[in-house]
C-alpha cells in the first residue's frame, strides 16, 4: 500500500521560500562576477511570492503534515507582518553592504531561511515543529549576527547571540521533553484536549516544570526580562541592517509562537502560567523603559525599546482572552512599521560614508535634514503611544483586554511605565530639534528613503486604514482555540 | 534493584544541571560552553528516550533523532563563529569578551 502523501499546498509559502533559499546559493555560486546583488533582489522576489502565496492558499484552520503544521487567519496574519519585515529590511540593506565590504551573496541567503524558519515557527502545531522552526531561525540569525566577519563587535555579537541561544534552546527542548514524558504527546491539538480534560485538576508537578521551561525558552526568543541580556549586546554589534532585521521578524514570529503555545496547547493551563506572563510583562516593560534612559548609542537605545515594548506585547497575551490575542497582534503589526522606519533612520545616519551611533550625532537634525528629522520624530511619538499614530493603537487595544480581564495592577504598571518611556523617546526629539546643528548627514540612500517614506506614511496615517486591519485581527484571534 | 524511569531521568537533571552550570561558572573558555550545551542537549535526549520506551510510544525517539542532527548543526555552526572571533580577537577567553558591556 502506498501511504498517504500529506497535502503539501498549505506549505507552498513556506515550499517557495525554500527553494527560494537554494536557488539563491546556486545563483552566487555559479555567477562569475559578484551576485550580491541580484540574490538580494531576487530574495526579495521570493518573499514577494511566499506572501503572495501566503495569501491565496490560506483558509479557515486545517492542518497538515500530520498534526505538525496548522494554517489559519492567526498564521496568515502573522507571516504576512513576518514576510513584510524581511522583504523591507532586505531593501534596506543594499546600500550598507556594498559600502561596508559586507557584499557577499550569503546574506539575502540567510535571511531567507531564517524568515523560512520563523513561518515554521508561526505554523507549529508540534512541539517537534516548533523547535525546527526555532533552530532553522536562530542559527541563521547567529551567522548574520557575525556577518561582518572581520570586524571584533560584529563576531562578538554573534558569539554572545550563539552562546546564549543555545542556552535558551537547551532550556526549552527539556521543557518539551518533560511535557512530553508528562503527557504522552507532542502535537498541541491532543496536548489541549489531554489539559482540558484534566479539568481544573492540578496538574503533575512535572508538567509544570515543563511548561516553565518551555516558558523560559520563548521568552528568551523574544528577549523579555529576565532572559534579555543579550539582545543590547547583539543589537549595538550587529551590524545596522542585521539589527533592523533582528529587531522586527524574529520578534513578530516569536511573539506569535509564544501566543499559539499559551493559548493552544496550553490555554487550559490558563491558571498556571498567567502569572509567569505577567511577572515577564511587567518586568520587561519596567526595565525598558529604566534601563534606555542612561544609553547613548542609538541602537542600544533601541534594543532596550524593543524590550519594553515585548512587555506590552505580552500584557495582551497575560489577559488570555481573544480580545488579548488581538491586542498583541496589532501591536506586532504597528511595532513592525516604527521599528522598520525608526531603524531607516538609523541607517541614514551616516557621515563621510561612516556609521554614526550616537544620540549627539542626530543634533539639529531638523535644520539640516528636516526630512529624516521629521520621519524619526514621527516614530519615536509612536512608540510612545501618542495618539493618532499607530502605536496608540496597539497600546490601547492590549490595556483594554487587560482591563477586560481585571488585571488592574500590570495595566497601571505598564501605562506608568509608558510614561517613563517617553522621556528618552521625546529626549531625542529635542536632540533634533532644538540642539545646535551638528554637521549634516551624507544623503540616504534610494531604497532608504524609500522604506523610511513608507512607514512614516503608514504610522502616521494608520488611523484611517486600521479598521480592516482590525477586522483581520479579530477573525485571526478567533481562529486560535482558547477557552 | 531494577532500573526505572525515576533512575533515567535523575541522570538527565544531574546532566542538564551540570551543562547548565559548566555555561554560567566556566570563566576561562569558550570551548567549555560549547561542550556544556551538549551536554544540555545530550540530557534532553535521555529523557526523550527514556519517556518513548516508558509510554511505548516512538514520538520520543523521533524527537531525538531530530535533536541529534540539530545539534551537530549548532556545534558547527557555533566552532566557526568562534573561529571567527578568535581571528579578529586573538583570543578566545571568556573573560575577554567584554567589549560592550551589557
Amino acid at each position: 500500500m502506498i501511504p498517504m502523501l500529506p497535502k503539501a499546498t498549505l506549505a507552498l509559502p513556506e515550499i517557495i521560500l525554500a527553494v527560494t533559499a537554494m536557488a539563491l546559493m546556486m545563483v552566487g555560486a555559479f555567477r562569475k562576477q559578484d551576485a550580491t546583488r541580484t540574490c538580494l533582489w531576487l530574495g526579495i522576489l521570493g518573499l514577494v511570492a511566499a506572501a503572495w502565496a501566503l495569501v491565496v492558499v490560506t483558509g479557515p484552520r486545517a492542518v497538515t503534515f500530520h498534526g505538525q503544521f496548522v494554517s489559519d487567519y492567526f498564521s496568515l496574519f502573522m507571516k504576512l507582518l513576518v514576510l513584510l519585515g524581511s522583504a523591507l529590511t532586505l531593501v534596506m540593506s543594499q546600500d550598507y553592504l556594498e559600502r561596508e565590504k559586507m557584499a557577499r551573496f550569503e546574506y539575502p541567503v540567510l535571511v531567507v531561511f531564517a524568515t523560512l524558519g520563523m513561518l515554521m515557527m508561526v505554523s507549529a502545531n508540534d512541539l517537534i515543529a516548533l523547535y525546527i522552526g526555532i533552530e532553522l531561525q536562530s542559527l541563521s540569525l547567529y551567522v548574520v549576527a557575525a556577518f561582518k566577519r572581520d570586524e571584533v563587535r560584529s563576531t562578538e555579537a554573534g558569539l554572545k547571540y550563539f552562546v546564549l541561544g543555545a542556552l535558551s534552546s537547551g532550556m526549552l527542548l527539556y521543557g518539551c521533553s518533560l511535557i512530553y514524558g508528562f503527557t504522552g504527546t507532542t502535537n498541541f491539538d491532543l496536548l489541549a484536549k489531554t489539559f482540558a480534560g484534566q479539568g481544573a485538576a492540578q496538574p503533575s508537578i512535572g508538567m509544570v516544570v515543563g511548561i516553565v521551561f518551555l516558558l523560559a525558552g520563548l521568552a528568551f526568543k523574544v528577549s523579555a526580562v529576565p532572559f534579555h541580556m543579550w539582545t543590547p549586546d547583539v543589537y549595538e554589534g550587529a551590524p545596522t541592517p542585521v539589527t533592523a532585521f533582528f529587531a522586527v521578524a524574529p520578534k513578530i514570529a516569536a511573539i506569535a509562537l509564544f501566543t499559539r503555545a499559551m493559548t493552544g496547547p496550553f490555554g487550559p493551563l490558563l491558571a498556571q502560567w498567567q502569572q509567569i506572563v505577567v511577572f515577564v510583562s511587567l518586568a520587561s516593560m519596567i526595565l525598558g523603559a529604566l534601563a534606555a534612559i542612561s544609553q547613548t548609542n542609538i541602537k542600544r537605545l533601541m534594543a532596550y525599546s524593543s524590550i519594553g515594548h515585548v512587555g506590552y506585547a505580552l500584557v495582551g497575551l497575560a489577559a488570555g482572552t481573544p480580545s488579548g490575542v488581538r491586542g498583541v497582534m496589532i501591536y506586532m503589526a504597528t511595532y513592525l512599521f516604527m521599528n522598520v522606519g525608526a531603524f531607516a533612520c538609523i541607517l541614514a545616519m551616516k557621515r563621510d560614508g561612516k556609521m554614526v551611533e550616537d544620540i549627539q550625532d542626530l543634533a539639529g537634525l531638523a535644520r539640516s535634514q528636516p526630512k529624516i528629522a521629521y520621519a524619526l520624530a514621527i516614530f519615536l511619538f509612536s512608540m510612545v503611544g501618542l495618539p493618532p499614530l499607530a502605536g496608540f493603537f496597539g497600546k490601547l487595544f492590549v490595556f483594554l483586554a487587560a482591563i477586560e480581564a481585571g488585571l488592574y495592577f500590570l495595566s497601571i504598571v505598564g501605562m506608568l511605565a509608558s510614561v517613563i518611556g517617553a522621556f528618552y523617546y521625546i529626549r531625542i526629539i529635542k536632540v533634533m530639534f532644538m540642539d545646535e546643528p551638528a554637521r549634516p548627514f551624507d544623503l540616504p540612500s534610494a531604497p532608504v528613503s524609500a522604506v523610511m517614506g513608507l512607514s512614516a506614511v503608514v504610522t502616521l496615517f494608520f488611523f484611517a486604514a486600521c479598521w480592516p486591519i482590525f477586522a483581520a485581527a479579530q477573525a485571526a484571534a478567533k481562529a486560535l482555540q482558547i477557552g | 534493584m531494577t532500573i526505572g524511569l525515576g533512575h533515567y531521568l535523575t541522570v538527565a537533571a544531574i546532566l542538564f544541571t551540570t551543562g547548565i552550570f559548566g555555561i554560567f561558572l566556566n570563566r576561562k573558555n569558550v570551548i567549555i560552553i560549547l561542550m556544556s550545551v551538549e551536554l544540555m542537549l545530550l540530557a534532553v535526549n535521555i529523557n526523550l528516550v527514556a519517556f518513548s520506551s516508558f509510554l511505548g510510544d516512538l514520538t520520543g525517539q523521533v524527537f531525538a533523532m531530530f535533536v541529534l542532527t540539530v545539534a551537530a548543526a549548532e556545534a558547527a555552526i557555533g566552532l566557526a563563529i568562534l573561529v571567527v572571533y578568535f581571528r579578529n580577537r586573538g583570543t578566545i577567553e571568556v573573560d575577554d569578551i567584554n567589549l560592550m558591556k551589557g
